[in-house]
């Protein structure tokens, strides 16, 4: 029902959204528009910053040649047609791509945007002293050439399978190189006034800056439609937290649109109840997820803690995974924490659809008697106190995450949902930048997982999954081999997902390439190391007197931005 | 007295060093990292590129020593550049420039500086001017209602914390009555009366939400040292003498009893400048308060030791001024 409800609601926008488009009068007839990022950008350049932030407050101004919509659909920004095999763009041997931009596109200073410019920015972003926030953007680029003014070829060295990488959604719009000519490598933090108002091809230009604090906006000039942004003038204003935005566009309207609302469900339905404005979501690749620790995390066994070279006393068994798997219900969390932003979900890749697996759908329905007799299966003998013992250990289980007010409410949900079949939990919460830090001398970080569980969410940018399924594979272990750099947390290693890994790299057929996704997320899911709980959803808020808003978690929110109006 | 002064000024300098090594060896030591908060598809690679595009791999004496330099050295030849348009060397010096929004940090401070001063500094002006004549009459009056009154009033003030009062003037005043907006307009420029009205709206309740809190406390130093005086012998003394009850309260108890009062307040001036975190927050007033959090959320190392350190030097030259205000309040005290 809930699904229904968002599906009507999104299809009354669109709608409404095409509508409004045909009567609206021209450039800068509607006025000024608020918006406010509770969390407001440092600065408007995302190569410097990989912050959400930054990225959406500088999407107002600088584009890719090509963004995602929000079904996650490329579509053309600043070239007329996507490049593919098809249509000749993209060479047989998968290893260039080459881009023709739209006649006539200039820049809000008058200047025309030229294949220079994505030569530059690739040149800008790679620089090694750069620091470049947006880097894996670049990945495998061997050159980036402008074969004219108008076409860029970007060769690769090895074939890539979804050449989309450079140039596309809110990851890697494209720089001016005028203006960013004496900000390469180690100069690009000294350029203070370019890096906070960077010249664009977007539908604003900005005409203040504050850090951290307020941007302001006006539409820009040469924006290649003539009619279009609807609004003359823009603030974006940041500052406080998730509920008071929330507040100012529901309840006060001083403010048209609000982003991130990560606020209790319950808290922002009442808001939404006062009638002022409308809230959104939309899904795109994000799921809470719970890793199952595949190695022994005892202290006891000093520099060996938690490496391979100890498989874990009990979770390596799938049966166990699978009971506490089917102990949870899922309904509950996403109730209890996350309202229209989460659905539960059973697979660690959800979208999109042509990627997500059916074949753990078991998972969403909570069986405790099930459970309970899985764990009874495997040995697990329930004792006096409520807490399950086999061969003299307990089923006792360590579950960490990071402080965040959603993460400490399901976690004691899930601690009562698992005392009922027996097993024994503590809990633990570590601040976020310590535990997604990644300091290697920190025995608190994510990496390291000194505990049997960790619970915390991650996604992939843009709508391939292949460099996200990578993250599997055994040679991504974190240990201290590797200073407990890696992102293959749980420590699941199968030779037989490797070869799915590198089968994946040399696929290109969308077809094979989903087939394979789906065959590598039921592995995993098999493997009970990772539990998935919430897939969920980007939550903002806009008020009823604006129109167009499609709201978008494949690329910025704030995407298309150039077709909001003002209602009559 | 001049000596004095001298003396405690020279004292300051190895006192502010020390603070300024503490503060960085505990931001150094504290497992924060300013690639925390970055999303999660940034690889480590990346993350480990952009520490080290900050400097961070650099060793800790090295990072203090140069911190030391830009702090002290360059950060002042370009204020003096900026104040008198010489140039100073080449004129290209590394400033302290923050991680997150790589600016200079000073600029950033400055750019802050005005709303904090309006709405914090305001409120400190407005809780005097309540305060004292609150704890002069109630001391002068005691236990009459408008004692209890106010006694009542300040332990609610007290009491209760800013982010609460902050809350429910929002609800109040902003969800319910629309009277006043709910967040500040840091980009308003006043240029006409309307302007000027819209700024004081603006500025009400995060103004009085502090003026509340410093107040109350205020309130109760002023009463309770008006009691004091009012029970010596120098006040029976000048009654005697057969001057007027106004001239009694007004100048002689009024002015002993601000000996104490006055500290308060002059203690209280450098958190003028730190600005007031949570206020700041519920309000947006983004000043001083919200860039400091902010850093700290952020491990922007740079912004946060240049902040606090300022506010060390605030509060050592405000304790200076405390005693020679001491000394200028009370003709018996003499520092030799």
């Amino acid at each position: 029902m809930k699904k229904i409800g968002f599906l009507m609601a999104a299809t009354a926008l669109v709608a409404a959204g095409s509508a409004h488009a045909e009567s609206h009068e021209g450039r800068a007839t509607d006025g000024h528009l608020n918006i406010i990022y509770w969390q407001a950008p440092s600065l408007l350049n995302p190569y410097l910053s990989g912050g959400t932030k930054e990225l959406e407050a500088s999407s107002l101004v600088i584009e890719p040649l090509a963004r995602y919509d929000e079904t996650g659909t490329m579509v053309p920004f600043l070239v007329d047609e996507i490049p593919t095999v098809d249509n000749g763009g993209v060479s047989e041997d998968l290893t260039t791509i080459t881009w023709t931009l739209s006649e006539g596109i200039k820049w809000s200073d008058g200047t025309p945007l030229t294949a220079a410019d994505a030569v530059f920015t690739w040149q800008y972003c790679t620089d090694p002293e750069s620091g470049c926030a947006q880097l894996s953007n670049y990945n495998d680029v061997e050159s980036v050439e402008a074969v004219d003014d108008r076409t860029i070829k970007i060769t690769f060295s090895v074939p890539k399978p979804f050449p989309y990488g450079p140039f596309v959604g809110a990851q890697s719009p494209i720089i001016q190189a005028a203006q960013f000519a004496d900000c390469l490598g180690a100069a690009a933090p000294t350029c203070t006034d370019a890096n906070f108002a960077p010249i664009g091809t977007g539908p604003f230009v900005v005409t203040d800056f504050k850090a951290n604090d307020v941007a302001s906006f006006v539409a820009n000039e040469n924006y290649r439609d003539p009619m279009k942004p609807a609004f003359a003038t823009l603030n974006l204003k940041g500052g406080g937290d998730a509920a008071s935005a929330a507040r100012s566009v529901l309840e006060t309207g001083e403010f048209d649109y609000a982003w991130n609302l990560q606020v209790e469900p319950e808290i922002l339905n009442q808001m939404a109840a006062a009638g002022q404005g409308t809230v959104v979501s939309a899904f795109g690749t994000s799921v809470e997820r719970m890793h199952v620790n595949q190695t022994d995390p005892d202290p006891e066994l000093g520099d060996e803690r938690a490496t391979v070279a100890h498989p874990h006393p009990f979770l390596t068994d799938p049966n166990v995974s699978r009971a506490l798997s089917l102990a949870i219900d899922r309904e509950i969390l996403v109730e209890a924490g996350y309202g229209s932003s989460g659905q539960p979900t059973c697979n660690v890749l959800p979208a999109p659809a042509i990627y997500a697996s059916t074949n753990n759908d078991w998972c969403l329905n909570y069986d405790p008697d099930e459970a309970n007799r899985l764990l009874d299966e495997a040995g697990w003998v329930m004792g006096d106190d409520g807490v399950r013992t086999k061969d003299g250990e307990r089923l006792s289980i360590l579950y960490q995450t990071s402080t965040n007010s959603v993460r400490q409410g399901t976690q004691a949900l899930v601690k009562q949902m698992w005392e009922e079949i027996g097993v024994e939990t503590e809990l633990r919460n570590i601040d976020g930048s310590v535990f997604f830090g990644g300091d290697p001398s920190s025995p608190d970080t994510f990496q390291k997982f000194f505990a049997d569980i960790e619970m915390y969410t991650n996604n992939f940018d843009g709508t391939d999954p292949e460099r996200y399924m990578g993250n599997w594979a055994c040679a991504e272990i974190p240990s201290p081999e590797t200073q407990w750099q890696g992102s293959n947390m749980q420590r699941f290693c199968s030779e037989e997902y490797d070869a799915l890994v590198v089968e994946f790299g040399q696929t290109a057929a969308l077809e094979d390439r989903a087939a394979l996704a789906i065959k590598m997320n039921d592995m995993l899911m098999n493997s009970g190391s990772i539990i998935p709980l919430v897939h969920r959803g980007g939550v903002s808020a806009h008020s009823n007197t604006l129109e167009g808003v499609l709201m978008n978690e494949w690329d910025s929110e704030l995407w298309n931005i150039a077709d909001w109006t003002r209602a009559e | 007295m001049f000596a004095f002064t001298i003396r405690r000024l020279l004292f300051a300098i190895p006192t502010l060093l020390a603070i300024s090594f503490i503060i960085f060896a505990i931001l150094d030591l504290a497992p924060s990292d300013p690639t925390g908060n970055l999303p999660l598809t940034i690889s480590p690679e990346v993350r480990a590129q952009i520490r080290s595009s900050l400097g961070l791999d650099e060793p800790f004496p090295i990072r203090y020593l140069l911190w030391l330099k830009q702090f002290f050295i360059n950060e002042p030849l370009n204020l003096i550049e900026g104040w008198t348009g010489w140039t100073l060397g080449d004129g290209e010096r590394m400033r302290v420039t923050s991680w997150a929004t790589r600016s200079p940090v000073v600029d950033l401070i400055i750019e802050r500086m005005p709303q904090t001063l309006w709405v914090v500094g305001m409120s400190q002006v407005i809780a005097i001017v309540i305060a004292v004549p609150i704890g002069v009459i109630s001391a002068y009056k005691q236990y009459s209602w408008f004692d209890q009154i106010g006694t009542f009033v300040s332990m609610v003030g007290f009491s209760i914390p800013t982010f609460f009062t902050g809350l429910v003037f929002i609800v109040l005043f902003s969800v319910h009555l629309q009277w006043f907006p709910s967040i500040y307009d840091t980009n308003h420029v006043i240029d006409s009366w309307d302007s000027f009205v819209f700024q004081i709206k603006q500025m009400i309740m995060p103004t009085m939400v502090l003026a509340l809190a410093t107040a109350a406390q205020l309130s109760r130093y002023m009463r309770a040292s008006m009691l004091d005086n009012l029970q010596q012998d120098y006040v029976r003394t000048a009654r005697a003498k057969g001057l007027t009850e106004r001239v009694v309260v007004m100048i002689h108890v009024l002015r002993n009893s601000m000996i104490p009062v006055v500290t308060v307040i002059a203690l209280n001036i450098p958190t003028i400048f730190g600005g007031a975190i949570i206020t700041e927050q519920i309000f947006r007033v983004n000043g001083i308060g919200q860039l400091l959090i902010i850093g700290i959320q952020g491990a922007d190392i740079p912004l946060v030791q240049t902040l606090t350190f300022i506010f060390a030097v605030l509060i050592v030259l405000f304790n200076l001024i405390a005693d020679v205000l001491y000394g200028i309040l009370d003709p018996r005290i003499r520092y030799e």
